[in-house]
C-alpha cells in the first residue's frame, strides 16, 4: 500500500467520524425545534384562567380543568391497579417459577405484548370493559385499559430490577431460616425497590400520554366536570389536545399547544421524581 | 452453576420450612405463591382475550364480505354507499408512512448508534443518551400537532401544492419518533459486540471507519436488523400522529403529498363517530384490528428470532 492511498483512507475515516458526530445530534436538534415551536405558539395562552377553566367553544373562555383532572383520576386508578399486578407477576417469574415450558411461555408472551399497538389494547378495552364488564365510558374502564397496556413494561422492568439482586442475599435469609416470602419481602423487595419504581413512573408516563386506547374506550372529548368516582364520565390531557388540533382555527391550535406544554410539564415532573427517589432510595441502601 | 444454586435455595427454604414446623406459615407461602401465578397469568389471559375478541369480531365481518375481497380490494368505503371492503388502500397509506419513516430513521438512528458506541466520550454520551430518552418519551399527539402546525406548514412555503393533510409531514415525525429506539437498540448490540475483534481488526491497520464498517457492523447485524424491525413495527401501529398529520382518504397512492388513510387512523375515525355494536361498519374495525395485530405480532416474532441468533453468538 503506498502512502497515498493510506492518506486516503484516513480521511475516509476523519469524514465517516465527522459524519456520524453531526447526524448523531439531528434527534436533539429536533427536540429542541419542537420545544421552542410550542413554547412559541402556546405560552401566551398559558395562565391560571387555563388551568381552572372548563373547554368553551370560544378559545378566549376555553381551560384544561376537566383534562387535568381526568388525566389525574386516570393515573391513580392506574396506578393502584397496575403495580401490584405488575410486581406480583415480576416477583413470581423471578422468584418462584419452575424453568419449564409454561414459563418459557409466559415469557415470550410478555415480550410479545410489550409490542402490541396500543390501539389493539383499545379494542380489548371496549369490549371486556366498557362492553362486558358494563363499565360504560368510565374513569375505571380508562384505568383497567391503560394497567393491561402497561403492565409489560412494569414486569420487564421489575424483573430486570430483581435479577440485579445478588443471591448471596437470599442465601442468607434462607440460611436464617426465613420461608421464601419472607425473604423476598424483606430483603429483595427493598434492594431491588429503585430500579422498580424507576421502571413504574416510567411506565406511567407512558400510559399519560397515550390517546388511543381512550378514544377507543370513548373518552369524550367535550367534559365540563370533574369525575368524582370511578364509574364517572372523563376526559384527559392528550384527548383535550386532539380536540384542539383538529380544529382548522389557529387560535385551537394555540390552546393545543398550551395543553401541550401542561402535558409535558407533568412528564417533566413525573420523571425528575423518578430520578430523585431513586437517588434516594440508592443511597439509602 | 445457575441451577446448582436455585437447587440449593429450594432445599434451604424447604428445610426451613420443616424447622419452623409452623403448618399456618407453609399454609400463608403457598397462598402467597398462588396469588402471583395468578398475577403472571393475566399476562396470558390478556393475550387469548385479545386474540379471542378480534377473532370473533372479525369472524362476524368475514361472514358478509369474503377475506377475498378484503384483503385483494382496491375500494374502501365502509360507511357510504355503495360499500366496498378492500382493506389494499388503508395498508398502502401505511406502508407510506413506513416506507417514508424508515428512510429517515434507519440511517439517522443507525449512525447516531455508531457515534454512541464507537466515538463519542463518557461525557457526551451521558448527555446524548438521556436527551435521546427525553425524546422517547414525548407523546405520540405531540408530534401529530408537530407535523400538522409546523412541519406542513414549513414545507408548504416551499411547495404550495402540497395538501394539508399529507402522508409526507407524518412520516417525518413518525420517522423521528422511531429515531431514539433505533438508535438505542443498535447502541447496546454495538456494545455487545467484544472489543477483542475491534482489537483484532486494529492490530492490523485497520482505521477505525474500517473497524466500524467492516468489523463491528457486520458481526452485529442481526442485532441491527432487529431493531429495524421492531422499530417498523412500532411505526405500523402508531395512531395519534398519523390520524391527526395523514388525512381521512383511504387512497391508492405512492404520492406522498396528498391525503391518505392508515390502518390505525381509520379505527380512530370510526370510533370517534358513532357507530352502534354489531353493524358491518363496527366490524370492519376488529378485521382492520385484526390485520394490524397479526402484521405487528409477526413483525416482533422476527425481531425476537433475529436478535436471539444475536445473543447465540456474543453472549
Amino acid at each position: 500500500m503506498t502512502t497515498q492511498n493510506l492518506t486516503r483512507r484516513h480521511r475516509v475515516a476523519n469524514l465517516f467520524h465527522g459524519f456520524c458526530f453531526t447526524v448523531a445530534w439531528t434527534g436533539v436538534v429536533i427536540l429542541g425545534i419542537l420545544l421552542f415551536h410550542v413554547t412559541g405558539e402556546g405560552l401566551h395562552w398559558l395562565d391560571l384562567q387555563f388551568l381552572n377553566d372548563f373547554p368553551s367553544r370560544f378559545p378566549e373562555k376555553a381551560g384544561i380543568r376537566s383534562a387535568l383532572f381526568g388525566t389525574l383520576w386516570l393515573i391513580s386508578l392506574t396506578a393502584t391497579i397496575s403495580i401490584p399486578l405488575g410486581v406480583g407477576a415480576a416477583i413470581y417469574l423471578e422468584e418462584y417459577a419452575p424453568k419449564n415450558s409454561f414459563t418459557r411461555f409466559i415469557d415470550l408472551n410478555i415480550s410479545n405484548l410489550a409490542g402490541v399497538p396500543s390501539i389493539v389494547y383499545g379494542m380489548l378495552g371496549l369490549v371486556i370493559f366498557v362492553r362486558l364488564f358494563d363499565l360504560d365510558r368510565s374513569v375505571l374502564a380508562g384505568s383497567m385499559t391503560m394497567s393491561l397496556l402497561i403492565l409489560p413494561i412494569i414486569i420487564i422492568a421489575s424483573r430486570e430490577s430483581l435479577r440485579g439482586v445478588p443471591s448471596t442475599l437470599r442465601q442468607a435469609a434462607f440460611a436464617l431460616g426465613a420461608t421464601r416470602w419472607q425473604t423476598i419481602y424483606s430483603h429483595v423487595l427493598p434492594a431491588a425497590l429503585p430500579g422498580i419504581l424507576t421502571g413504574f413512573i416510567l411506565a406511567l408516563s407512558r400510559a399519560i400520554g397515550e390517546t388511543a386506547p381512550l378514544i377507543m374506550i370513548g373518552a369524550l372529548t367535550y367534559v365540563a366536570f370533574i369525575p368524582e368516582g370511578p364509574m364517572d364520565e372523563f376526559t384527559t390531557l392528550p384527548i383535550q389536545i386532539f380536540n384542539w388540533a383538529s380544529r382548522p382555527q389557529k387560535d385551537f391550535h394555540e390552546l393545543a399547544a398550551a395543553g401541550i406544554l401542561v402535558l409535558l410539564i407533568v412528564l417533566l415532573f413525573m420523571n425528575s421524581f423518578a430520578v430523585y427517589i431513586r437517588h434516594w432510595l440508592e443511597r439509602k441502601i | 452453576m445457575k441451577s446448582n444454586q436455585t437447587k440449593i435455595e429450594s432445599k434451604l427454604a424447604s428445610e426451613a420450612k420443616v424447622f419452623r414446623g409452623g403448618r399456618a406459615k407453609s399454609w400463608r407461602e403457598e397462598v402467597i405463591k398462588t396469588t402471583l401465578f395468578f398475577c403472571a397469568l393475566i399476562s396470558v389471559l390478556t393475550t387469548f382475550s385479545i386474540v379471542f375478541i378480534l377473532a370473533q369480531e372479525a369472524g362476524g365481518f368475514f361472514q358478509d364480505v369474503s377475506v377475498f375481497d378484503f384483503i385483494f380490494g382496491t375500494h374502501w368505503t365502509p360507511l357510504l354507499e355503495p360499500r366496498s371492503f378492500g382493506v389494499l388502500p388503508l395498508v398502502c397509506g401505511t406502508i407510506l408512512i413506513v416506507v417514508g419513516a424508515a428512510s429517515l430513521a434507519l440511517p439517522i438512528g443507525l449512525a447516531t448508534s455508531i457515534y454512541l458506541s464507537e466515538y463519542a466520550s463518557i461525557r457526551i454520551r451521558s448527555l446524548l443518551k438521556p436527551l435521546l430518552e427525553v425524546l422517547a418519551g414525548i407523546p405520540t399527539i405531540v408530534y401529530g400537532y408537530f407535523a400538522l402546525t409546523f412541519i406542513t406548514p414549513l414545507f408548504r412555503t416551499f411547495f404550495p401544492k402540497i395538501q394539508i393533510f399529507n402522508a409526507f409531514s407524518a412520516s417525518i415525525v413518525v420517522g423521528i419518533m422511531i429515531l431514539p429506539m433505533i438508535a438505542s437498540l443498535c447502541d447496546n448490540t454495538f456494545r455487545a459486540v467484544p472489543d477483542s475483534l475491534r482489537q483484532g481488526a486494529y492490530a492490523v491497520g485497520a482505521t477505525q471507519y474500517e473497524v466500524t464498517t467492516g468489523v463491528v457492523i457486520p458481526s452485529a447485524l442481526s442485532g441491527v436488523m432487529s431493531a429495524f424491525v421492531l422499530a417498523l413495527s412500532r411505526a405500523i401501529g402508531e395512531t395519534m400522529a398519523v390520524t391527526l398529520a395523514a388525512g381521512a382518504t383511504p387512497k391508492m397512492t405512492m404520492d406522498p403529498f396528498v391525503s391518505i388513510q392508515t390502518m390505525t387512523a381509520y379505527i380512530v375515525q370510526v370510533s370517534l363517530g358513532d357507530t352502534p355494536a354489531g353493524t358491518i361498519a363496527y366490524q370492519t374495525i376488529f378485521a382492520v384490528s385484526a390485520l394490524l395485530f397479526i402484521i405487528t405480532l409477526c413483525m416482533n416474532i422476527v425481531s425476537h428470532r433475529l436478535l436471539h441468533r444475536f445473543r447465540e453468538v456474543y453472549e
